[in-house]
């Protein structure tokens, strides 16, 4: 994951004292040379997908000369504009359902009182950890068999939202476990109804985790893969999916433009998250 | 009529008895404190009064009227936390005038209200700090103002000066005094320190266990506790064992297993034991006299025996005395005479005395 090298600086940088001397990298060339091929391996493909979108050929061949064309072709196709359309709105709505309910369920996660109860909220994280395949042929049996429902953009959006609420959870969760009660307390106590201490104090708390969670969320919505190949149905296709159906053909170096836009709309948003909750996604992670 | 009324309150968590049977009167304008080790069930009436507990058994009367059922919100009963619970994202100002905003005061009174709170805790030069840039004082002084600007009728202060150090703590101290002074308004004060209680409050209610030990001002408490867990938990206190021989016109004549008798005039308010009663006799270590010389055989009450260690403090010194029966007594002299501390040493023999007046009998 890409998170993954921003997060580690940033560990480096706060919480790890600094490395004897000797340590240092600078002074052992073997060390080097393993970073550098522990972040070719990481990178170059990406790059070779970003450097070929931009290849005046029709093989991920060579190099033969700078063009954007693909970009040029890709607004113009319209299985894959539709396909994107799909995959925004997805993303939108989910991401915004999976953010209310997940918010509410961190807080009841943090707030819910000693006792037998006490796992209950936590339940809505299961889907965090289960593997996606489990998920997907799970959600196409309850939705064919248990629900009778039409597979289609409303199944693949309660696909994602249940997915996605865990991860919200969790984010603002932690966000809250690293405050001190007594400030709810507090507002409660100077004159606050439980909704204006809500309004006042928790949710403007809270807020950057919710953003992060909301980004988040819409990360996974947008390049999820697995999931919704079980849920969607014939005909409803999202971005993923036809990236999928277009190199079954071959891999155009439209699929390779593609797929740098989405590189760059993932990066952005993931970054912009962890920017809002530092310490949660790594925690999460 | 009292400000405060709590009446037969008792509440359990579980096995706990944290209140049990607790009636206490406070009244208007009064600087209350509870005091008490930890888990004495402090916090918990403080919580209750507050309204984020309810009382398993018993009444709260606020002015005469029930609290039960009424939210924290509705309660004109404002709380300062152990840990000030300070807003984080919201200013100085934001933060003490959160009280008027909550009860929909006018904005040109939160304003005067805010310059005038501020004013009087001077903070007026920090309103547009954030709590992470302020000192623990400047802090303390901004969950006080947030607690003071609505003017409740009590004011909860939750061991407020815990987090401070000494130093800051005694200016504090009196600064807590002469706010409450000031603002003329009820406070009830939680703290498990002794000396902050002492030198604070007005009255002073001792806890232990869910119960309430004794009430008084700060001097009936340290001069007369009622039992030993008062006289223990307030103070140093020198016990011995000691049995009732008579009890005549105010004077009781007590035997000290193994020593002798002595003869002790306890203070007005306290009851007479009975002869043959069994108990402990209570003396303060500043109320004894240590000497080498002859002086303290003038007094009645006097024993010999060996200086075991002096500890050195500065301003007094601290002597541990063994009694010729093994009863080990600390007795306290100031060093207002120069080299004082030097003229004992241990294993020197030594004299104890004290005052007919000085010390109480305790019931077992």
């Amino acid at each position: 994951m890409p998170l993954g090298a921003g997060s580690d600086k940033s560990a480096a940088g706060d919480r790890r004292p600094s490395p004897a001397p000797s340590a240092r990298p600078g002074r052992i060339p073997w060390l080097w040379l393993a970073s550098l091929a522990v972040y070719a391996f990481l990178y170059v493909p990406l790059a070779v997908v970003v450097l070929f979108s931009f290849n005046d050929s029709l093989l991920n061949a060579q190099w033969v000369g700078f063009t954007t064309r693909w970009y040029d072709k890709l607004l113009h196709d319209e299985a894959l504009l539709g396909a994107a359309a799909n995959s925004v709105l997805i993303a939108l709505t989910s991401a915004s359902i999976a953010t209310v309910l997940g918010t509410m369920a961190g807080i009841t996660m943090q707030r819910w009182p000693v006792g037998v109860l006490r796992a209950l909220p936590g339940l809505v994280l299961t889907p965090v950890a289960m593997p996606e395949i489990l998920l997907g042929v799970s959600l196409l049996i309850f939705f064919r068999q248990v629900l009778d429902l039409t597979l289609g953009l409303f199944s693949i959006l309660i696909a994602h939202i249940s997915f996605s609420i865990g991860f919200v959870a969790i984010i603002v969760r932690a966000r809250l476990a690293g405050m001190d009660e007594s400030i709810f307390e507090a507002a409660r106590d100077l004159g606050a109804s439980p909704w204006r201490t809500f309004r006042h104090i928790t949710l403007p708390l809270i807020l950057p985790g919710i953003i992060a969670g909301f980004l988040m969320s819409f990360t996974l919505s947008i390049d999820d893969f697995v999931i919704t190949f079980f849920v969607a149905g014939v005909g409803v296709s999202t971005l993923p999916l036809q990236i999928y159906s277009m190199i079954k053909v071959a891999v155009s170096p439209e699929v390779n433009a593609v797929s740098t836009l989405l590189m760059a709309l993932t990066l952005t948003l993931i970054t912009l998250a962890s920017r809002l909750a530092p310490d949660l996604l790594r925690r999460s992670a | 009529m009292p400000i405060l009324e709590l009446r037969r309150i008792t509440r359990c968590f579980g096995p706990l008895k944290a209140a049990d049977d607790v009636s206490l009167s406070i009244e208007a304008g009064e600087f209350f404190t509870l005091l008490g080790p930890s888990g004495c069930g402090k916090t918990t009436l403080l919580r209750m009064i507050a309204g984020f507990d309810e009382p398993d058994a018993g009444e709260l009367l606020l002015d005469g009227r029930p609290l039960s059922g009424i939210p924290p919100e509705k309660r004109p009963v404002h709380t300062v936390f152990q840990s000030y619970a300070l807003f984080p994202h919201m200013s100085v100002a934001q933060n003490v005038a959160f009280p008027l905003r909550m009860a929909g005061k006018p904005e040109a009174e939160i304003r005067r209200l805010l310059a005038e709170t501020l004013e009087l805790v001077h903070l007026s030069d920090k309103a547009r700090h954030f709590p992470h840039e302020l000192s623990g004082g400047q802090k303390q002084r901004v969950a006080l103002a947030r607690g003071l600007i609505n003017k409740p009728r009590l004011l909860l202060l939750d061991e407020p000066l815990g987090a401070l150090d000494a130093k800051l703590r005694e200016q504090m101290e009196r600064e807590l005094v002469a706010l409450q002074r000031e603002v003329g308004i009820t406070f009830v004060f939680v703290t498990h320190s002794q000396q902050e209680a002492l030198a604070l409050s007005q009255r002073i209610a001792v806890m232990n266990e869910g119960r309430v030990e004794q009430v008084g001002s700060p001097e009936q408490i340290y001069r007369i506790p009622r039992n030993r867990f008062v006289a223990d938990f307030i103070g140093t206190i020198n016990l011995l064992p000691v049995e009732v021989l008579a009890a005549t016109h105010g004077r009781l004549h007590l035997r000290v297993a193994g020593l002798g008798e002595i003869i002790a005039v306890p203070p007005g308010e306290s009851a007479l034991p009975v002869a043959g009663e069994h108990g402990h006799f209570a003396l303060r270590p500043e109320q004894l006299r240590v000497s080498t010389h002859g002086e303290v055989r003038e007094l009645h009450n006097h024993f010999s025996g060996t200086l075991r260690d002096t500890l050195y403090r500065g301003d007094v010194t601290v002597y541990k005395v063994e009694l010729d029966n093994g009863v080990m007594l600390e007795a306290l002299l100031t060093n207002s005479a120069p080299l004082r501390a030097k003229s004992f040493a241990p294993g020197d023999a030594v004299t104890v005395g004290w005052r007919h007046d000085s010390g109480v009998f305790l019931h077992d």
